[in-house]
């Protein structure tokens, strides 16, 4: 599905090749499959909130189909990252940008690329479970009824909470709130939403800081089968929880002006037995952090 | 002072059981904080006792002459002849018109400002004149009405002239009672709207608008309370005239309650105050009720987050 509002071929010298259209299977059906490996591309990116530098020359790429985890001190600009991807930061004011981040090639601060498709596609879960105040169907039913997704809305509420791993949970109670589950219900609710637009990438900020361990490991579990089918990024202070959901890491330090940087980006298994840089070792082994 | 409770060196349990009553500072301090509590009741009651002698003055006073042919009479030149029956309508009229004026803009207004404008010096000087407004005094906005409605676009002293009026009166602390309640709405469930892939307009048509309805609501029937009570502008506007009929039309002359109630109580007959008195306590009980109206609202409709 093209993007941009307009049919005029790339200016910048920078941006890539178009993508091409996709499947033509009824929106109920249709999974998004990108042509290439890598799904979303920074180049050179910073991020400022006015005159503050948020995030430094960040480059890496963002394989699909597989989770990416963010690691990091606080205040690294794990979650600007994060936000950046899905246009959330938008939302900020002072908020701009330098540098190229492509998502399938297409430039996603191009100004004729509207935030709304954007989210559309890149679904994003909070730190805090945020469900609706509203029935758990209307939750799950607000996302797709916006987006004119057609299709019989009961099967795409129950799809979603069966690929959120909720069904057997909730299925005698979908009038009841939202707000009546316990954490962990909520978060994964919050996740059964986000899939019910059926996104191509899901953002996880932070998703399991706010629950208990063992509602903590039924979401680990949830995203690893999740991977299978969508591309995650998920930020985490946890960095063993990194080590055991992430197929690849990226690390990030603050800088002594105070904006984030990449230190390192791997694969989790060599990052985790062979850092490169000396920062990500002594990150990992605890010497601060 | 800070030696009323003894140190004991290094653990040991005290001889004998330690008297943990009120000494010294402590007694001293504790005095206070009770005498506080007693202070500022005194300083609450005495909104509900003038509130309570007010009640019993007018109740002695007017609950006699309230009847059934009280409230549907027209007035009249003999007291004991004289209701409230065009008062109530006109009431009624001038209120409900000046509801369908005033909410739209209202709720419009306040929507914009929180939720579409951008934040910038004018934004910032609108919104500090709106609160300039709420702080102008009634007969102001009467002597607006009167010069713009009723003289200028030739309404005449009518019910629309007079709806007009009141809408211009409420509209700024309807407006800021709804930011009030917008407010309220958690950013949290902006976000995950947006999140989603919602609009702007579908986050605020489905989910800002309904967990502010309470707060507005409540904005809303205390505007109502406040326009059903205004005599001042209306009473410039025209309101302050002799009706014996029921009104069928927006451009009817008109009279509303409270300048009904005026209108008795300058009279020299002792017996149109007992009228008066039995007017106030239909509209107090109009007012009150819909202040009750207000808080179940609020109450019953409140969203937990």
């Amino acid at each position: 599905m093209i993007m941009r509002t307009d049919e005029r071929p790339a200016s910048l010298a920078e941006r890539e090749e178009r993508l091409t259209e996709t499947s033509t299977l009824p929106a109920s059906e249709r999974i998004m499959s990108p042509p290439g490996p890598a799904v979303i591309e920074l180049r050179g990116f910073s991020a400022y909130y006015g005159n503050f530098r948020a995030l430094h020359d960040v480059s890496f790429r963002i394989p699909a189909k597989q989770i990416t985890a963010l690691i990091g001190p606080s205040g690294c600009g794990k979650s600007t990252l994060l936000r950046c991807i899905n246009r959330m930061n938008d939302l900020v004011p002072s908020f701009r940008h330098e540098g190229l981040m492509t998502y399938h090639g297409v430039d996603l601060y191009d100004p004729a690329v509207d935030p709304v498709e954007v989210r559309r596609r890149i679904g994003m879960v909070f730190q805090k479970p945020n469900p609706f105040p509203k029935s758990i169907y209307e939750n799950i039913a607000f996302g797709p009824r916006v987006n004119g997704i057609k299709g019989n809305m009961s099967e795409i509420v129950e799809r979603s909470l069966r690929r959120a791993a909720l069904w057997e949970d909730v299925k005698d109670k979908l009038s009841q709130s939202g707000l009546a589950l316990s954490g962990g219900q909520q978060q994964r609710l919050c996740i059964a939403r986000a899939l019910a637009v059926q996104p191509e990438i899901i953002l996880m900020d932070e998703p399991c800081s706010a629950l208990d361990p063992i509602a903590t490991l039924k979401i680990e579990d949830l995203m690893k089968e999740l991977a299978k089918e969508y591309t995650i990024v998920i930020v985490t202070h946890n960095m063993q929880q990194a080590a055991r959901v992430a197929d690849n890491t990226a690390f990030l330090m603050m800088r002594p002006d105070r904006a984030g940087e990449l230190v390192e980006y791997s694969d989790t298994d060599s990052m985790f037995t062979a850092p490169k840089d000396k920062r990500t070792e002594d990150y990992i082994t605890g010497r601060f952090g | 002072m800070a030696a009323d409770l003894e140190m004991r060196p290094h653990g040991g349990a005290p001889e004998q059981a330690p008297t943990l009553a009120a000494t010294g500072q402590v007694a001293r301090r504790q005095r206070i904080s009770r005498l506080s509590r007693y202070v500022l009741m005194a300083a609450s009651l005495v909104g509900v006792a003038v509130l309570i002698y007010l009640a019993v003055v007018t109740l002695d006073q007017g609950w006699a002459r309230l009847s059934w042919d009280f409230v549907t009479s027209y007035p009249s030149r003999f007291p004991e002849r004289a209701g409230l029956r065009s008062s109530i309508i006109g009431s009624i009229w001038v209120v409900g018109c000046t509801m369908v004026l005033a909410i739209p803009i209202a709720v419009g207004t306040a929507v914009f400002i929180e939720e579409f404008a951008p934040r910038n010096t004018f934004t910032s000087l609108v919104k500090l004149n709106i609160s300039n407004l709420a702080a102008v005094p009634s007969i102001i906005y009467g002597i607006l009405g009167l010069t713009m409605f009723v003289r200028y676009f030739g309404l005449g002293p009518s019910i629309i002239a007079g709806a007009l009026t009141l809408a211009l009166m409420i509209l700024p602390m309807t407006v800021i009672a709804s930011q009030e309640a917008i407010r309220q709405v958690p950013p949290s469930v902006r976000q995950g709207s947006l999140a989603l892939g919602a609009t702007k307009w579908q986050t605020v048509w489905h989910h800002v608008l309904p967990g502010a309805v309470p707060g507005i609501m409540t904005g809303v029937i205390l505007a109502i309370a406040r326009a059903a009570g205004e005599t001042a502008a209306l009473i410039m506007i025209g309101a302050f005239t002799f009706i014996a009929f029921d009104n069928t039309s927006i451009f009817d002359d008109f009279t509303v309650v409270p300048v009904q109630i005026y209108n008795w109580t300058i009279r020299p007959q002792e017996a149109f105050r007992v009228n008066a008195a039995a007017a106030i306590i239909v509209l107090m009980a109009a007012v009150l009720t819909l202040n009750l109206i207000a808080a179940v609202i609020r109450e019953r409709f409140r969203q937990q987050y």
